[in-house]
């Protein structure tokens, strides 16, 4: 049977895919925030996932304004990196699991998530940062991967609830798969940043630990938050946020804390680093 | 015809991408959109006017773009992660461009990210339960 084995947040901003090209861990300005990783590195060694569900936002790589998917799931056997325009290295491409996501598309469909299915789907730094984060020291990816885009970029979004509820679903289509595959969900983006006009440089430190707090111990309350709440706190860019509530969805109602860091400003951003595992009711 | 509001667009300083801005500028974000593509930055770079034209981009955009001014971009309709694309072209990133929304420097607009950090550390002792490696 599918099993939801543990959910994990982390940034997932082109600037930690430089700063990881470039080797600058130990940087001063870099190191608190990498070593906040080493804890989930030495998880994922542990418990083997099989395979990684990666929720993030495409930032116009994959997809454009043409097509905008609300939310989209990679149903293919192989996904690869790509150019994005502004000289981030491309990493190896990884291997998809095919079956799986067509029955997570399937069940999801089925439990009212119209899922766009997609067959061919480059994968951008918002996937491929969070995946390095967690596997750049071995010599290829550990584990299968599955794309999991939630559209953050083109208004109208999903709200939080809708994440959280979509999250929920995906916990029951994973569990109804048949076959033993040991899953971890990446809730990434987020926190408060603002890139955008003259309110671009928001770092709300207060905002991002109680989200945290919400996301950790009471995710109906982060639910209640409209998205325009968000932005007016987070900034427009902060509302990523949404997406780790996919991953919070896919958990139990009450989780084990294994893991909490978060550390500001890296770039322009606020960066939480949770791993959580099903606690007990 | 009306574009409906919405309540975020109160927020100062501030430009939520909703439908009105992406019809707006549909063409420069697509421009945008094609620097994925190496020909094209290449194409670009050699006569930014030119390919402005062939996305048939309104004067005042072509303007902007020519001029690195992306506030004006950004209230003509782009994407701020499309605009990003183009700020490579001036020798700009993202802490650069957010330096240039406020017309201080890149090294100010940094200031402005640690100020609004500061203490973060107290904060997170106070709440407890922390790693802090």
């Amino acid at each position: 049977m599918g099993k939801v084995i543990g959910g994990l947040t982390t940034s997932h901003i082109p600037a930690v895919g430089n700063a990881m090209a470039s080797k600058l861990e130990n940087d001063p300005y870099w190191k608190r925030f990498f070593d906040g990783y080493t804890p989930v590195i030495e998880w994922l060694e542990e418990v083997k996932p099989d395979v990684a569900i990666v929720v993030y936002n495409d930032h116009g790589l994959n997809f454009f304004l043409d097509t905008v998917p609300t939310f989209a799931i990679g149903c293919a056997e192989q996904y690869q990196n790509d150019d994005e325009g502004w000289g981030i290295p491309t990493t190896a491409s990884f291997e998809g699991d095919a079956p799986l996501s067509w029955h997570l598309a399937e069940s999801l469909i089925d439990q009212g998530f119209d899922m766009t299915m997609c067959q061919e789907m480059k994968v951008d730094h918002g996937c491929v940062v969070p995946m390095s984060l967690m596997f750049r020291h071995l010599p290829e990816w550990p584990c299968k991967m599955i794309p999991l885009a939630v559209n953050t970029v083109q208004h109208p979004l999903p709200s939080g609830q809708r994440c959280y509820d979509l999250g929920k679903a995906l916990r029951k289509a994973i569990e109804s798969y048949p076959e033993d595959t040991k899953v971890v969900v990446f809730g990434t983006g987020g926190l408060s940043h603002q890139l955008q006009g003259e309110r671009s440089g928001i770092i709300d430190v207060e905002f991002d630990l109680e989200c945290m707090d919400y996301i950790i111990n009471d995710p109906e309350k982060m639910c209640a938050f409209s998205n325009t709440e968000i932005m007016r706190k987070a900034g427009t860019e902060g509302i990523e946020v949404i997406m780790w509530m996919v991953m919070r969805g896919a958990l139990a109602p009450n989780v084990n804390l294994l893991h909490k860091h978060y550390h500001a400003p890296i770039s322009n951003t606020g960066a939480g680093v949770l791993l959580m595992t099903d606690g007990t009711d | 015809m009306v574009w409906q509001k919405h309540d975020y667009e109160d927020i100062p300083g501030t430009y939520v991408f909703n439908g009105e801005r992406s019809n707006a500028a549909y063409n420069l974000n697509k421009m945008a959109y094609s620097f994925n593509s190496e020909a094209n930055r290449n194409e670009f770079a050699a006569d930014m006017d030119a390919y402005c034209r062939k996305f048939k981009l309104s004067d005042e955009q072509r303007t902007a773009v020519l001029e690195g001014d992306f506030l004006k971009l950004l209230q003509l309709g782009g994407n701020v992660y499309f605009l990003a694309k183009i700020a490579v072209f001036h020798g700009m990133n993202m802490q650069d461009a957010g330096a240039q929304f406020h017309k201080i420097t890149t090294d100010e607009f940094r200031q402005i990210l640690l100020d609004n950090a500061e203490g973060f550390e107290d904060k997170l002792q106070k709440r407890g339960g922390y790693w802090h490696g």
